[in-house]
């Protein structure tokens, strides 16, 4: 299936005329996910688990349904290992509170890298600073990459807790996850990987990549917004302490003392956003209809056409790793002398839609010492057109600046 | 000339030309206020953190008039202009009178004054007035102005202690 064909799907560009390149923050959504959504409402939409009626039975069986259906997308051994969440935000946060608060101690380390998003990296300040334990960096080189000797520098016998992101939403570079898996394991650790930029974009499998827990957020894979996945082995999920407490998460309750549900129950207090999962659930069978190697194949393309397009603008400096083989569809440039607001405002006249700033992800533009970065990123519905247009409005904003830039 | 369907609305180059204007493509590049004063009376950061603007305004006082204003700091043309011809603008007025000007400039950019009698008090500053058509870039054009107001007030607080 061709990205034109695919486009069709999305309705967005019939009332809009833009070319989308901000997909890294949130993707656009085609009509049979959106179709999904309202039949669930208007056909199976009750409280589950609490009602006795087949309405609230239907609406369970969804929600059941949607959760096994992520639980295979990201090869998870049982559906009781996939906690929905509202976003990959609140399951790191809820790792952080939960797992991290308990098992950390005066001394210990936890590390990350400087590629993560604010998401990955200030719940760690807070319960780093709690424990009174430390919280690591594993940096990256000039071809954005971490090696080897800065894994097993940054990793040690001190470490308990390794958060990585598959995936920097900045750079579009993949982090060398499974040498970071590896010697976490080897010194006793356990990883959490962020793959809210990986998991819309590339064949995901947890088993395989031995993670201890997983998250990704479902607005970024054309689901709607507000649902989420965390993914954890089972037994650490079990020995866990609920993040939120509430309705629906508990086994009995007492006037002084609870227990509680077995995992993934005890992780979602409250009325869930039903909807929301299965609304994820139509938009896994849309990847799947396409098949995850596809998807990488158009983005990869797209990638090679955005980075050699933009390469030919003397005036355009880009942030990436030379070769490609490492990076997904997201691409990182500014304008010599052109603050990035300014760029993607003049983009944004010819209908180009990038996200201009830090990307949450502050220390990471502090590290590339850059005051912020133009960021176009790409999926599946996006053509080389769009590419082009973008090539358009940046030779616009170049026109305009040049006279006025002292070089 | 480029235009859009946009959810019903039309946007196209000439925005921009209405935005980026060569008054204010002149001041996001000019110099003479981007400096440090020595012994300033009193200095005061913006930050934009959503986009990483980064400003530091210095004010030196003689009496109630303010005898001098310079800035250093980072950000995009429209934050940069914005700071440069709001100094040029207050430098030698009193504090009521700058307090005044900030409060138009603010109304201005918010569609609350719209009478260009009262608008006459901002100068070259009204060169502004069409960012309140882009939502985005009005925390860009008033930074500076929130800023100063900060300073000011702060100062005002102080001085009655």
């Amino acid at each position: 299936m061709s990205p034109e064909t695919i486009r069709k799907d999305f309705k967005i560009f019939e009332n809009r005329d833009i070319a989308y390149l901000d997909s890294g923050a949130t993707s656009q959504r085609p009509y049979q996910v959106l179709q999904a959504v309202e039949d669930y409402y208007n056909k199976n939409n009750a409280n589950p688990h609490r009602g006795t009626y087949d309405l609230s039975i239907d609406s369970t069986a969804e929600y059941d349904k949607a959760r096994a259906k992520v639980a295979k997308f990201i090869n998870a051994k049982r559906p009781e290992e996939i906690v929905f969440t509202k976003n990959a935000t609140e399951a790191l946060n809820l790792v952080a509170n939960s797992y991290g608060l308990e098992h950390l101690e005066e001394g210990d380390s936890v590390v990350i890298s400087i590629m993560e998003h604010h998401s990955n990296l200030v719940p760690w300040q807070k319960v780093t600073k709690i424990k009174k334990a430390k919280l690591e960096y594993m940096y990256i080189n000039d071809n954005y990459e971490i090696t080897d000797e800065e894994i097993h520098k940054k990793i040690t016998e001190k470490t308990k807790i390794v958060s990585i992101t598959e995936i920097s939403n900045v750079l579009g570079v993949k982090t060398p996850l499974e040498k970071i898996i590896k010697r976490a394991h080897d010194v006793g650790a356990i990883v959490i990987v962020d793959g809210a930029q990986s998991t819309p974009h590339m064949k995901v499998d947890v088993q395989k990549m031995d993670a201890d827990f997983f998250v990704f957020s479902g607005h970024k894979l054309m689901s709607p917004m507000g649902i989420g996945v965390l993914y954890g082995k089972y037994d650490l999920l079990d020995k866990m302490t609920p993040f939120l407490m509430g309705g629906d998460m508990i086994e009995y309750v007492q006037e002084q003392e609870t227990t509680f549900a077995k995992p993934p129950t005890k992780f979602e207090a409250g009325t869930q956003n039903i909807g929301g999962a299965v609304g994820l659930a139509a938009a896994i069978d849309y990847l799947e209809k396409i098949g995850m190697d596809n998807v990488e194949q158009i983005e990869n393309e797209l990638l090679d056409y955005a980075k050699s397009e933009l390469s030919k603008l003397d005036f355009v400096e880009i942030y990436a790793p030379k070769d490609n083989k490492n990076q997904i569809g997201v691409l990182s440039f500014n304008i010599k002398g052109v603050h990035p607001h300014d760029t993607a405002t003049i983009l944004s006249s010819v209908g180009v839609c990038v996200r201009a700033g830090d990307h949450c992800a502050q220390p990471l533009i502090h590290y590339l010492n850059v005051p912020a970065t133009c960021r176009a990123s790409m999926y599946i519905y996006n053509t080389k057109a769009d590419i082009d247009r973008l090539v358009l409005g940046l030779n616009k904003a170049n026109d305009m600046f040049k006279k006025w830039r002292k070089d | 000339m480029i235009c859009l369907k946009n959810g019903g609305k039309t946007k196209n180059m000439d925005d921009m030309d209405s935005i980026y204007t060569d008054l204010i493509m002149e001041h996001s590049m000019a110099s003479h206020n981007k400096r440090k004063i020595d012994h300033p009376d009193k200095c005061e950061m913006g930050h934009n953190p959503s986009c990483g603007d980064e400003i530091e305004l210095e004010i030196k006082m003689n009496g109630d008039k303010i005898e001098d204003l310079a800035f250093t700091g980072h950000g995009c043309a429209i934050s940069q202009a914005s700071t440069s011809i709001m100094i040029d603008t207050l430098k030698g007025k009193t504090k009521q009178e700058a307090l005044d000007i900030i409060d138009t400039f603010i109304g201005m950019i918010k569609r609350e004054i719209k009478d260009d009698a009262q608008l006459e008090k901002l100068e070259d500053a009204i060169a502004f007035k069409n960012i309140s058509n882009m939502p985005a870039r009005v925390k860009c054009a008033v930074l500076a102005w929130h800023t100063l107001k900060d300073l000011i007030e702060k100062e005002d607080t102080e001085d009655k202690k």
